[in-house]
């Protein structure tokens, strides 16, 4: 029997096919440990050998990684839900209802981006919290820190732009809400300090531009959609690439020093 | 009771419950593995943390195999998750009916908080921008060289302490309530109190030039803003006695500066909210452009 699988397993794995795709098998050598790590495109974002707190959940909590596959989960449901979504107000609403009631499995999509998307707003919290407490923004990491920071703000500002794409009540007034802020920029807004004096008028000033309109309407969602579909997508992905990057160009995951 | 009912299973708030679980979680498993490391530094056994430190092991399997399990754990508890709870979808978007409360992203919440002692320049637009590049200017701020790398209470008390003030009380406490009990007209609600649209709330707030009887609109202007450039001048002060303690000397003017700017910027909120509190104070300073 044993050797019948083993005979099976050749049939594949010593084929020229496979063996053009996976360079290595699973043997425990610590040679071949390197090679795990270092030819593969994923793995070998991580060195091939971590300091032993490195790999323990009370030290980095894992909330970066899970940070990281929270997005990940969310750009993978993001674009299957984009299938189905018009960001004009005519069809948005609607929209929601036809995922929930006429695509198969409509509903858990969008759930799972939105569940995700306030989970990783919670997870980058407590990753910043964690990083904090380890002190590992210290020498040398102070500039992926700063990184971190434009991180954690375009999280938000993704999370944020989202929440206005349903087009219904809640969303609608949370995001009136919360660009309702905007009038009161300080010289950019009509209503903020030295604004008027400055020549700021609803339709002029900063949170007009936001909008595209003196209230939350049509233009907005266009605006939304696009920056949270396309612009905060991209620019987050590029931080995270350096954001890796730094960490390991700044010696690994830190330690006692 | 049963409108703290009604948000506590609001979908949309579920996640704020998990976060102040996890919170309460992570703190205590900081406090705990602060406390293993202070007390193995305070027996002059620091040696040993650091050898620990130095101590390799191999990412395949030790490393990739956590972030595996980790990976399916969140997954499995996202599908369920998504499988139990909806995402809300309320009545379609209509700009003429304004809920009452209309409130931001849960997130936010802190901030539309802020609002109630602050004006919207500043709680909206001066706060987020302070907090963004206050966060950002943490690693430059502070020069002590311990705790980098390890959990530890001891050696940085004050960073911790400030950095917890800020992120629990006037973050995180504040989403609590902004979500939690403010009701109708973002009045305050106790959780068992009912929302009534209808609570009447006395305006009894006062400006503080008021408190001492000034009248004349000019004087009041030169009144508050003597007592705001007093507050942040305490910094001053402050740089010019301390001026030759090492914590003053190892931070140098600049960096002193910026910090002390950012700490009483900070500490103006809690100020603030007690002064409302206890005096009903509205405005300290009182201008034709802006109120502070
Ligand atoms: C989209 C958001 C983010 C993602 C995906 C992310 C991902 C990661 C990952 C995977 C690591 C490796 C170690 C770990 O998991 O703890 C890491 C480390 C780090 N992160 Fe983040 N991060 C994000 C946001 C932030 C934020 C908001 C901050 C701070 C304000 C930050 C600061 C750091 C620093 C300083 C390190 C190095 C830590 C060390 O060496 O111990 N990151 N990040």
């Amino acid at each position: 029997m044993q050797a019948f699988f083993n005979k099976m397993k050749d049939s594949v794995t010593k084929t020229q096919v496979w063996k053009s795709m996976f360079r290595h098998g699973y043997e425990d050598t610590p040679r071949n440990r390197y090679l795990q790590v270092l030819d593969n495109v994923w793995l070998h974002l991580h060195p091939t050998r971590i300091p032993r707190h490195g790999a323990y959940i009370r030290f980095t909590w894992c909330m970066g990684g899970i940070t990281f596959l929270l997005f990940l989960v969310t750009a993978v449901t993001g674009v299957l839900l984009m299938f189905y979504y018009r960001p004009t107000a005519e069809y948005a609403f609607n929209d929601m209802k036809y995922l929930e009631f006429d695509v198969p499995f409509g509903m858990f999509l969008r759930n799972m981006h939105r569940w995700a998307a306030h989970g990783m707003v919670i997870a980058v919290w407590l990753h910043m919290f964690r990083v904090f407490l380890t002190g590992s923004y210290k020498p040398p990491r102070e500039f992926n820190w700063v990184v971190g920071v434009i991180l954690l703000t375009v999280t938000l500002l993704l999370s944020f732009t989202g929440y206005l794409l349903p087009w219904d009540q809640l969303s609608i007034w949370a995001v009136t809400v919360g660009t309702n802020m905007a009038r009161a920029t300080p010289l950019l807004g009509h209503e903020g300090p030295f604004g008027p004096e400055l020549g700021m008028r609803p339709d002029n000033d900063v949170r007009f531009v936001l909008l595209g309109g003196t209230q939350v309407g049509p233009p907005t969602l266009l605006r939304f959609y696009v920056l949270h579909c396309i612009f905060f997508p991209l620019f987050l992905a590029v931080f995270i690439a350096v954001h890796f990057w730094r960490v390991r160009k700044d010696g690994g995951i830190s330690g006692p020093l | 009771m049963e409108n703290l009912v009604l948000i506590l299973s609001k979908a949309d708030n579920i996640p704020i419950v998990m976060m102040l679980l996890l919170f309460g979680f992570f703190t205590w498993l900081w406090w705990r593995e602060a406390q293993k490391n202070d007390a193995l530094i305070g027996a002059g056994r620091y040696g040993e943390l650091q050898a620990e430190g130095k101590d390799r092991i191999f990412t395949w399997p030790y490393l990739v195999r956590n972030e595996f399990l980790a990976a399916i754990l969140l997954m499995v508890i996202l599908t369920v998750w998504s499988i139990v709870l909806d995402a809300p979808l309320e009545a379609p978007a209509n700009p003429a009916k304004t809920p009452n409360p209309s409130k931001a992203p849960w997130y936010f919440l802190g901030l539309q908080e802020m609002l109630v002692y602050f004006d919207p320049w500043i709680a909206g637009v001066i706060f987020p921008t302070l907090i963004i590049v206050g966060l950002m200017a943490i690693p430059y701020m502070d020069r002590n060289p311990k705790g980098n790398g390890y959990y530890t209470w001891e050696q940085r008390k004050f960073a911790i302490s400030t950095f917890l003030f800020g992120f629990f009380v006037l973050w995180i406490i504040l989403i609590f309530v902004g979500t939690f009990l403010r009701g109708p007209g973002w009045n305050f609600f106790m959780p068992w109190a009912n929302w009534d649209p209808h609570k009447v709330v006395a305006m009894v707030n006062v400006d503080l030039h008021q408190y001492f009887g000034i009248r004349n609109s000019v004087v009041a202007f030169f009144f508050g803003g003597f007592v705001v450039s007093a507050y942040f001048a305490t910094g001053v002060i402050y740089y010019y006695w301390k001026k030759n303690t090492e914590f003053v000397k190892k931070l140098g003017a600049a960096r002193f500066g910026v910090m002390a700017f950012l700490f009483l910027s900070m500490m103006g909120l809690p100020i603030k909210m007690v002064l409302r509190w206890t005096l009903n104070i509205q405005y300290i300073w009182v201008t034709p452009w802006f109120n502070i």
